[in-house]
């Protein structure tokens, strides 16, 4: 018979660990020689790193910024004893033609309206992005869109400003008309009321008033509007528009009302079977076939309507996995306080479903932002096709690497930024302790 | 029974529950249920697992909606009309057993969101009556933290305190200790009694059977989704007339 009873009549004090657990060693030991098959793998990977390294970096490092085409960046790399195909990259190119890069065939002489209109772009993020240090700038997102399309598109200035005011009509019409008509009229009276003023009022008052006042920048056509603006342009615009539009999607395909769900459902799939760039032909050239002859829909506004439209079906996805997430007790506990559905939406519902999705929702940021550089196969001028153009140029026919690269760190620097953003947000998020 | 607690019943009616049905799809959950609750009262409804104890007390918030028969919670009508579904919420308190707190708000934010979008509360005041129930629940000094950094039982504090704040006539409870550690039914129960000793209208579904014999003013039996027997709880236990009733009570007290 074993021995049960047992009693400790010394109690242990507390000991430090043994030294190869902690500290740099212990480190080591865990994350990279942890067994025979992980020192291999790591001695691999540094092998790799180093080959890599010992490539790229002699090509990247050279003084060629100064070379005012490749024949002259060759002489350049020539004189330092460089021979061959690999010898250096020219970076002469970046240097003339990197300004074309970010803003395509803007007029050179207006530049600071793209870029008045960048650093608007973070002013108006910022009360979005860091809601507790900055939402008295909130009014300043909500205009922030018409001052983009009056900065860079110039024109008088009561075209953005009418267009702003068919969405005062709508709120004004919701604030105030939903207590004598009811909610549903009203909210269908806020829909209505906006696009009677967009198709028949906006235009001609906004002309009366540019005869009178004009406040006009000069115009530019979007067939010069290119580079990263017009990534950006496409890819803002879409990421802020998808959000909510997927939201409501996302809803909707949860919704008890048959049709508005059957509606969703169909668009979601439909969106989600056909490839972007199908939609990006549409945009180009069918959708001119379905409008009125002689009405002008910019090619670019057509684009980044597409663009949206095909986020927005992934986004509700994404969001609707966050909600399937959801136990039913959220619901239950918010109906059970007289919270109505909008309220427990807005408050409970979403809040968490989104958290649980910025992942997904970040990713598909990302994604379409990356996606604008599609945009290039309906003939706009997105970097990747500049960069077309510029080796169409005898002085840099040829390069490739080089202009490759540059758009390359740029796009990383951004899909970067809103990927640390988004584990940031992930962070402060964090509530629920699991 | 106590004294003190029994006084407190009043001949007011507070809910009444007249043939109700219910089906979900073909299956019949709740089968002729006809009852009274006055106000002041305390009842304790229990029975086996699926007998439609949950569904009962859900009918009675329209957390789900009954087919047959007709409810009158405080002299309201359930309807499908939702202003009278929104009424009779704001009237009707709820604890579940998963205590559903909301994850992402402060027991604060908790405690204040309902009154100050639903009832229209001033943030301060509602933040001041929120201290004022989280004292009651004896857990103030958590009003700042998040519903996961709190054990079990000081959520379903919180939750009982966050139904509180909307002011409601009717508290309805299902089975607000079976997801506790047995060392925390007791400051939960302690809670509910506290609650009890007030006056305030309640129907527990629960298990507690000490909870029972000590607050409740009557216990329901239900099984299949009919109410068996119901008794004051000295009755009911001592002398338990059915069958079903019988073989629940040497089920749950026999062990
Ligand atoms: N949403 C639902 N859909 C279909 N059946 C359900 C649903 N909710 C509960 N039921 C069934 O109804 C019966 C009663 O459930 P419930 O009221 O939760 O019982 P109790 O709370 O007494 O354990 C059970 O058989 C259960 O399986
Ligand atoms: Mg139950």
């Amino acid at each position: 018979m074993a021995q049960v009873a047992y009693v400790r009549h010394k109690m242990l004090p507390e000991q430090t660990p043994p030294p190869n657990s902690v500290g740099t060693i212990g480190w080591l030991r865990t994350n990279l020689f942890s067994g025979w098959f992980n020192t291999l793998l790591t001695i691999v990977a540094v092998l790799l790193i180093f080959r890599l390294l010992a490539n790229v970096l002699p090509w990247a490092l050279v003084p060629t910024w100064g070379g005012t085409s490749l024949g002259n960046c060759r002489e350049i790399l020539q004189e330092m004893g460089r021979e061959g195909h690999f010898a250096g990259a020219c970076w002469g190119v970046i240097r003339e033609r990197w300004l074309q890069l970010f803003f395509g065939f803007y007029p050179s002489e207006i530049y600071w309206r793209p870029i008045l209109a960048f650093f608007g772009l973070f002013v108006a993020l910022s009360p979005i992005l860091f809601p507790e240090h900055a939402f008295r700038l909130i009014g300043f997102s909500a205009i922030y869109p018409f001052i983009v399309v009056y900065l860079i598109w110039g024109g008088s200035i009561w075209g953005p400003v009418m267009a702003l005011l068919g969405f005062v009509i709508g709120y004004m019409v919701l604030k105030f008309l939903t207590e004598p008509l009811g909610r549903l009229a009203a909210t269908i009276a806020a829909f209505l009321l906006p696009v009677l003023w967009w198709l028949f009022l906006a235009s001609p008052i906004a002309g009366t008033f540019a005869n009178v006042l004009p406040l006009a920048l000069q115009p530019v056509e979007s067939a010069k509007v290119g580079g990263f603006m017009l990534a950006f342009i496409i890819g803002v615009t879409g990421i802020a528009a998808s959000l909510p539009i997927g939201i409501v999607l996302a809803l909707g395909r949860r919704s008890d009302l048959i049709i508005l769900k059957g509606i969703c459902v169909g668009f979601i799939e439909f969106i989600r079977g056909v490839p972007l760039i199908t939609l990006l032909f549409v945009a180009s050239t069918l959708l001119n076939i379905f409008m009125p002859p002689g009405t002008k829909f910019d090619l670019v506004l057509r684009v980044t309507i597409m663009v949206t439209l095909f986020s927005s079906a992934y986004m509700a996805e994404v969001i609707r996995g966050g909600l399937a997430a959801l136990s039913k007790g959220q619901y239950e506990a918010a109906d059970s306080l007289g919270l109505d559905y909008w309220q427990s939406q807005r408050l409970i519902i979403m809040p968490q479903a989104l958290k649980i999705s910025i992942p997904g929702i970040v990713g598909n940021f990302i994604g379409l932002f990356k996606d604008t550089t599609l945009v290039s196969v309906i003939a706009l001028w997105d970097p990747i096709l500049l960069s077309t153009n510029i080796r169409a140029d005898t002085n840099w026919n040829g390069i490739l690497w080089e202009l490759y690269g540059f758009i390359a760190v740029v796009f990383f620097i951004t899909c970067f930024s809103m990927s640390r953003y988004s584990m940031y947000l992930e962070r402060k998020l964090a509530t629920d302790h699991r | 029974m106590d004294e003190s607690a029994q006084m407190t019943v009043s001949n007011e009616v507070a809910i009444r529950i007249i043939s109700m049905n219910k089906w979900y799809g073909a299956f019949h959950v709740l089968r002729d249920i006809d009852m009274t609750v006055y106000r002041g009262e305390r009842i304790v409804i229990c029975g086996p697992s699926g007998s439609g104890k949950s569904t009962l007390i859900r009918c009675i918030n329209a957390l789900e909606e009954h087919q047959k028969g007709k409810i009158v919670v405080d002299g309201t009508v359930l309807s499908s009309d939702l202003k009278n579904i929104d009424k009779i919420r704001s009237e009707v308190g709820m604890c579940f057993q998963h205590f559903n707190l909301f994850p992402h708000l402060t027991i604060l934010e908790n405690c204040t969101l309902a009154p100050i979008q639903v009832r229209r509360v001033p943030k301060k005041e509602a933040e001041e009556t929120a201290m004022h129930f989280l004292e009651k629940v004896k857990i103030p000094e958590q009003a700042d933290k998040y519903p996961g950094q709190l054990s079990g039982g000081q959520q379903q504090r919180v939750a009982i305190a966050r139904s509180l704040c909307m002011r409601p006539r009717i508290m309805l409870f299902d089975e607000p200790t079976s997801a506790l550690d047995p060392e925390m039914i007791k400051e939960v129960l302690d809670t509910m009694i506290q609650l009890a000793e007030e006056g305030m209208t309640m129907l527990c579904v629960t298990h507690e059977m000490g909870f029972a014999r000590q607050v409740a003013n009557r216990v329901i039996f239900m099984d299949d989704g009919q109410i068996v027997e119901q008794n004051e709880p000295e009755e009911f236990f001592g002398k338990p007339r059915s069958d079903r009733t019988k073989l629940f009570l040497s089920q749950i007290l026999g062990h």
